[in-house]
């Protein structure tokens, strides 16, 4: 079975936040929330790396392990969906995610930071797939049911940040670094760009 | 061949000698001794490129370092750039803070740390196996009272219990619900049962707060440490024996409850508000930055959890103790902090030095006096000597 992956290759990435925009778009993400972001590293510096960055649907996630209420499902792609039924925002797992993926929309009255809400690898939450106006309200298009992958990578203008299948993406990242005259273990070599 | 054909001829003139089994041996050892050699010296063959200081040839046998390396390193380490979207700390790509609090948490944390509650409770049911009996007063009532707490300090006192007992189990829940809870509720009823946990929680933690920095401040004067205090210690607090060590108007044993409950008690407040100061839309001061176990917000969230959730299982297995003393524990405890009034025996009993002082300065009540018309209707009464 496929085990679903974002990659994202630094080389390429130049920062255009296309990916953001295609994200809050495509699944009509509240005011303030972004489930993708791009980061540039070194910003102004000869060298600078740009990277997006979501969700990385760990396998062995730690938002998963510390939700207090279980409501984390990895899918049998490989997806780390989070129901939002269950989810009482606490905040626990953006404590836990290394990446900054879980993110809060509301301030209601008491304290509560509403539900949680991350990026779905555009697969929507973990109960069964319906395409209905319910589901893409409070998860966003569910594309992966529809057969499409998601909309970031669909989108990405120098095919940077690809998704899909973790061998299939792993190959195609294997062949360009390839082309490019690097290492394949060393992620990130840059020897076709500086060293002539 | 050659030799072959000397030694076909070797009748008359033997060429060559044949050679000794010692000297055979003796080859044959130095033989595998020098392969043996080898096979250790000639692959540092390599580093004699370094030594002779020749790093161009080292380079092209592909001996270099990612120019990179230490950037990638650098950023999973926690060093972040910049980003358009705007939000706390969205300019780090990667925290590595966060997997090493989840295991704390769900390991040491969650795992272990509740079996002191449990442990607790075994220990005083069976203390009270054991030595129960010794809980009662050892007079008769005679119906004489002295004051130990007005009004203002026994609401104080529950105000901070109730909310104490409610956020000990809606804090319990949240932290081992998942283990306990959801194969009892299934999961969306330990959700709905979490979500008013945490609601309850971060609304009467506040008020907790409050109370606890108020007994603080009315009763500090009472507990500071005296040499009868160590009398108090050296005697167990008379916990395992039949003689009531001497004691002021708080006992030794009393006093170091009040100090846990100022110490822990701030603590778990302070770390409990800097958990919820985000949700209320409170900035947490820059200032904190500096203090030593703070670093970043989601750094300062992690480390207040854990110290939050270390000092609470501790605190609650502890109360345990502070609640039986204060109900079953000891006869005529309770009526002090529900009637505000003592019996004067229990007073001589447990309170001797103060009992003497009260004795001395006319202040124990006697019945029938009109004082005792304050002493509320529901305080114990006299039981007549029979």
């Amino acid at each position: 079975m496929a085990r679903m992956k974002f990659l994202c290759d630094a080389e390429r990435c130049i920062e255009c936040n296309g990916c953001v925009t295609a994200c809050k778009n495509e699944n009509e993400v509240p005011w303030g929330v972004n489930r993708r972001r791009v980061v540039t590293l070194d910003d102004g510096k000869p060298g600078e790396k740009s990277i997006s960055v979501a969700c990385m649907h760990c396998s062995d996630a730690p938002c998963q392990a510390v939700c207090p209420v279980d409501c984390f499902v990895t899918t049998g792609d490989g997806i780390v969906l989070h129901d939002k039924d269950l989810c009482i925002g606490c905040g626990y797992c953006f404590y836990a995610c290394p990446f900054g993926a879980p993110q809060y929309p509301q301030q209601s009255s008491f304290g509560a930071r509403g539900k949680m809400d991350k990026c779905t690898f555009c697969a929507g939450g973990p109960e069964e797939a319906n395409l209905s106006d319910a589901e893409y309200e409070k998860y966003g298009r569910n594309r992966i049911a529809e057969g499409k992958l998601p909309m970031c990578a669909e989108m990405c203008a120098t095919k940077a940040l690809i998704a899909g299948d973790g061998d299939e993406i792993a190959d195609i990242y294997r062949e360009r670094v390839l082309r490019r005259g690097g290492r394949p273990q060393t992620w990130g070599w840059e020897t076709a760009y500086t060293e002539g | 061949m050659r030799i072959k054909q000397a030694s076909d001829g070797a009748a008359a003139t033997p060429v060559r000698q044949k050679m000794s089994p010692k000297k055979k041996r003796r080859i044959a050892t130095f033989g595998l001794l020098a392969i043996l050699g080898l096979a250790f010296i000639l692959p540092l063959a390599s580093y004699s490129v370094h030594f002779l200081g020749s790093s161009a040839i080292a380079q092209d046998v592909g001996t270099t370092v990612n120019p990179r390396s230490n950037y990638w390193r650098a950023v999973k380490e926690g060093v972040g750039g910049y980003t358009a979207v705007q939000g706390a700390e969205s300019g780090i790509l990667i925290t590595p803070g966060g997997t090493e609090w989840q295991t704390t948490r769900d390991g040491i944390v969650g795992k272990y740390l509740p079996w002191a509650i449990v442990g607790m409770a075994a220990i005083l049911v069976l203390y009270h196996l054991v030595w129960g009996r010794k809980n009662k007063l050892d007079e008769v009532r005679s119906g004489r009272k002295l004051k130990r707490w007005n009004w203002f300090d026994r609401l104080v006192h529950w105000i901070t219990a109730v909310t104490f007992i409610a956020l000990a189990i809606t804090g319990l829940s949240m932290l081992i619900g998942k283990t306990l809870l959801i194969p009892l509720l299934g999961k969306a009823g330990f959700a709905l049962w979490a979500q008013t946990s945490i609601t309850i929680h971060n609304v009467i933690g506040p008020v907790f707060s409050v109370g606890i920095v108020l007994m603080i401040v009315m009763w500090i004067w009472h507990n500071i440490p005296n040499a009868t205090d160590m009398q108090w210690f050296k005697q167990g607090g008379g916990l395992f024996s039949n003689s009531h060590p001497p004691a002021g108007r708080m006992n030794g044993g009393e006093k170091v409850w009040f100090w846990l409950v100022a110490i822990v008690g701030l603590a778990v407040c302070i770390t409990g508000l800097v958990l919820v100061a985000p949700i209320y839309g409170i900035a947490i001061p820059a200032w904190a930055n500096a203090l030593p176990l703070v670093e970043g917000s989601r750094g300062q969230m992690q480390q207040a959890n854990l110290i939050h959730a270390v000092l609470s299982i501790g605190w609650t297995a502890i109360a345990l103790g502070h609640i039986y003393i204060g109900t079953a524990g000891s006869e005529g405890s309770f009526e002090g902090m529900s009637t505000g009034y003592v019996s004067a025996e229990w007073a001589k009993q447990h309170h001797n030095q103060w009992y003497d002082n009260a004795a001395a300065s006319g202040k124990v009540i006697e019945p029938g006096s009109a004082q005792s018309q304050d002493v509320p209707e529901r305080s114990i009464p006299a039981t007549a000597p029979s």
